[in-house]
């Protein structure tokens, strides 16, 4: 079948996430005729996500139709290469979304950046500890930028997204009450942090007492009724719970649908395509350069979208994969560690300590996504690891994410899984725990990377994108340790009883951990060991950047949202400022 | 939702009979509460295997089909709504050879022991494995105890009044940030009440919580 050829237009954006919407309004701003394919249906949120329709645990824990439809697309897994990577039936570890908005329509909200030190993970690592700290086959690397460049871009994003927070260091001066450990930034957030509930100040005194420095975490669900930039409105978060997971009713969770599309679909040189399924970018013959791409409709019906500009924007599943699927870079190869497509891929390590008491009242369900306290002091490098075997941190937090009953209810160890005593202890103990929990890094080894599955296939015939992953020995050592730490500030809060849980044994898809898939199309300064330069921009084919997690040279501690939407800011600059001048490499 | 309106669409009065033997005993009535049954669980399964849950009509269903790793998750061919029609009879047919009786006439004790054996794998079953049967059984259970009545569990909420949730939030919680360990005790709301019109709205669109009274809070 042939495609139908539609009028060139000056840029494509594939995908309508926190990155293509932030590309798309920039470019379209800067006067371009724009055209955003995406591969899911429009969603109206004062018709899709009505109230009540979003206060549905069932649906939006379990069976969403926000989430990615996996009969028509998914991933195979496997733990290591002597496997045979199946694929993911059923939604489970990640949820990555499907929809006008993306995966941030159900992101929960934490909008923490990235420490300065995570940009330069390996130059730091070896200069403090030596080369001998970096573990056999660990390929995380330095970004190839550095936090101060994109401190300006982080600071346009906070006010763009209507980030509540507390400044802990501004320019340079560390601040009370917030995080001393993060990188200075040029000014407040845009809007207050969000009060501590009962949970946190629990958390925070014990925290103290034991001479850390807790502090809120930054959200972007609104803690006052915010404008932003774009002149949009978002209400304030009511703490209804109903959040991670879920689509926002109060017009509180910033995501695309409240930040930017309103005024972009106002703009006439700016064209969305909902249902528009992108199979490729097509290249010139010598394939240095894009020439459009091809997309199928709702009907399967084929289109090519000429344009002089391609802007990946997709999850970082389907950036890797449009790239292998259309010959963009060198497909990489974990035996010779050679090629760039696909390496370095990476997660999101965790544990928790339990806490269970007998006269306590949370009020759990009051609260949403991110709303949480945490400490940054065992964070990246904020702590000395001589001797210790491992590189790299956790936050330790205590979230009030508003805990929805199917999903939430923890009972104390040694409670059987169901009958009478199942229930007479989920009854006592819904209300009465609270969980110290670390959200860890994960570095980047040669065993875990993303290609092409030989065997699955897609609705459209394609291959599907495999994933080789298991955690490294670093990652286990880690969590195991901080484990510890967090331990004794559970200890400090006097609970009747504990049940510690680490990052332990091999990575499993099927519970729910979090939808922080990284890398496979990682940015840097060599071209041997990057798939995109420091702007996103493609080394191989300069008309193509590749923006979004995919470009995350290995994971950080803290949640990659906010610095996605960074890196969004960050390259729509630079395709306006530099691209646009004088198209070609810049790098 | 009342008892006659409840048409069920995919269950067999068999299989209706098992499930709310089975779901009672993981979910049982006592002193706190009605049981899975009385909630309406065997009928929320219904329901769900009705949908397009039932048919895994969102899953990945192209084979090859190995049986993969227990880290690689659900790769069994069959849908719920098989799993669901295979296991029951199949569990009977074990409940007959060794109790001479099928599963909702058993006594509780033994009832227990048949989910046990299910749970640990020690029971096998001819065409699936009673483990996989067994933690679809639970999951739905506790999903048809705590979801949203809309559903047709969690009757009369149920689940929620069980463990003290308030459903479908109020516009005050803002307000209570800094009452800490204060008790939140609330009729609770569901997404069913509301569109049935039983509570009042605010101008946001949600409902005003009526407080327990103090003997029904104290109850747990």
């Amino acid at each position: 079948m042939s495609a139908t050829r539609l009028k060139p237009v000056d840029a494509v954006v594939v995908g309508t996430g926190i990155v293509g919407s932030i590309l798309s309004k920039e470019l379209a701003d800067a006067g371009l005729k724009v055209v955003a394919l995406e591969r899911g249906r429009m969603i109206d949120p004062q018709h899709d996500f009505a109230s009540p329709s979003t206060y549905d645990e069932l649906k939006y824990d379990r069976h969403s139709d926000i989430f990615q439809d996996l009969s028509r697309e998914t991933i195979t897994f496997r733990n290591n290469a002597r496997e045979t990577a199946l694929p993911m039936r059923e939604m489970g570890s990640f949820k990555p979304g499907e929809a006008v908005g993306g995966t941030s329509l159900h992101w929960g909200t934490h909008a923490r950046r990235l420490l300065p030190w995570d940009f330069e993970t390996r130059s730091r690592t070896v200069e403090r500890y030596g080369k001998s700290r970096m573990p056999a086959g660990c390929t995380s690397q330095d970004w190839g930028l550095t936090y101060d460049e994109l401190e300006p871009y982080y600071d346009q994003f906070e006010h763009l997204y209507g980030v509540g927070g507390k400044a802990g260091n501004l320019n340079g001066e560390i601040q009370p009450g917030g995080n001393p450990f993060e990188g200075p930034r040029s000014r407040e957030f845009p809007n207050p942090p969000s009060p501590m509930t009962y949970a946190g100040t629990m958390f925070a005194n014990a925290c103290r007492e034991l001479g850390y420095h807790p502090h809120v975490n930054p959200v972007a669900a609104q803690t006052q009724a915010y404008v932003n930039p774009y002149k949009l409105m978002l209400g304030q978060c009511i703490r209804g719970g109903f959040c991670s997971s879920h689509a926002c009713s109060m017009g509180a969770k910033a995501n695309p649908l409240t930040t930017v599309m309103p005024a972009l679909l106002k703009q006439a040189n700016f064209e969305l395509r909902p249902l528009s399924n992108v199979v490729k970018v097509n290249l010139d013959s010598d394939r240095k350069r894009a020439t459009g791409v091809t997309y199928l409709d709702a009907s399967g019906r084929e289109f090519e979208q000429p344009a002089d500009l391609a802007i990946l924007a997709a999850y970082t599943f389907n950036n890797v994969r449009l790239m292998l699927l259309s010959g963009i870079g060198r497909p990489y190869d974990p035996d010779a560690n050679r090629g760039v497509v696909g390496r370095n891929y990476s997660y999101q390590s965790a544990g928790g300590v339990t806490c269970f008491f007998e006269e306590k009242a949370f009020n759990p369900f009051m609260g949403g996504g991110a709303r949480g306290t945490a400490i940054d002091e065992y964070n990246g490098d904020n702590f000395d690891h001589s001797g210790l075997d491992f590189f790299g941190g956790a936050y330790v937090a205590v979230a009030s994410g508003g805990a929805m009953p199917i999903r939430s209810i923890r009972v104390p160890p040694g409670t059987p899984r169901w009958g009478a005593e199942w229930k007479r202890a989920a009854a006592r103990y819904y209300q009465r725990n609270l969980t110290v929990r670390l959200h860890g890094a994960c570095q980047s080894y040669r065993q875990n990377h993303l290609d092409l599955d030989p065997t699955y296939r897609d609705a459209n015939g394609l291959p599907l994108l495999r994933m080789t992953f298991d955690w490294g020995d670093n990652e286990r050592s880690a969590s195991a340790w901080i484990l510890g730490k967090a331990e004794e500030i559970a200890r400090a809060m006097n609970p009747s009883r504990m049940h510690a849980q680490p990052t332990a044994g091999h990575y499993d898809i099927v519970p729910y951990q979090s939808t922080h898939n990284m890398g496979g199309a990682v940015m840097g300064a060599d071209p041997a060991t990057s798939a995109v330069n420091k702007y996103l921009q493609s080394w191989d084919v300069s008309n193509v950047f590749v923006i979004g997690g995919s470009a995350f040279p290995q994971n950080s501690a803290n949640p990659p949202t906010a610095t996605i939407g960074t890196l969004a800011c960050w390259a729509a600059d630079a395709i306006k400022d530099q691209y646009l001048k004088r198209p070609g490499a810049l790098v | 939702m009342t008892e006659e309106a409840r048409a069920f669409g995919y269950l067999t009065q068999p299989e209706i009979r098992f499930l709310d033997a089975a779901v009672e005993r993981l979910i049982p009535a006592d002193e706190l509460g009605p049981g899975a049954k009385e909630a309406g669980v065997t009928y929320f399964i219904d329901q769900q295997l009705a949908s397009v849950w039932g048919s895994h009509g969102r899953n990945y269903r192209a084979g090859p089909w190995p049986e993969g790793t227990p880290q690689q998750g659900f790769q069994s061919r069959l849908t719920p709504r098989e799993i669901y029609r295979a296991a029951i009879r199949e569990v009977n047919v074990h409940c007959l050879k060794r109790f001479q009786k099928v599963f909702e006439y058993l006594a509780p004790r033994e009832q227990d022991e048949v989910l046990e054996g299910l749970e640990s794998g020690a029971i096998e079953l001819p065409s699936l494995s009673s483990k996989l049967f067994f933690a679809l059984l639970l999951r739905n259970a506790m999903e048809g105890y705590f979801a949203d009545p809309i559903y047709g569990g969690n009757r009369d909420k149920a689940g929620w009044r069980l463990i003290g949730f308030p459903g479908v939030p109020a516009s005050n919680y803002n307000d209570l940030i800094d009452e800490h360990n204060v008790p939140y005790r609330v009729e609770p709301v569901s997404i069913l009440d509301i569109q049935q019109g039983k509570v009042k709205l605010d101008s946001q669109g949600l409902p005003k919580h009526v407080k327990l009274k103090d003997e029904e809070r104290n109850a747990r």
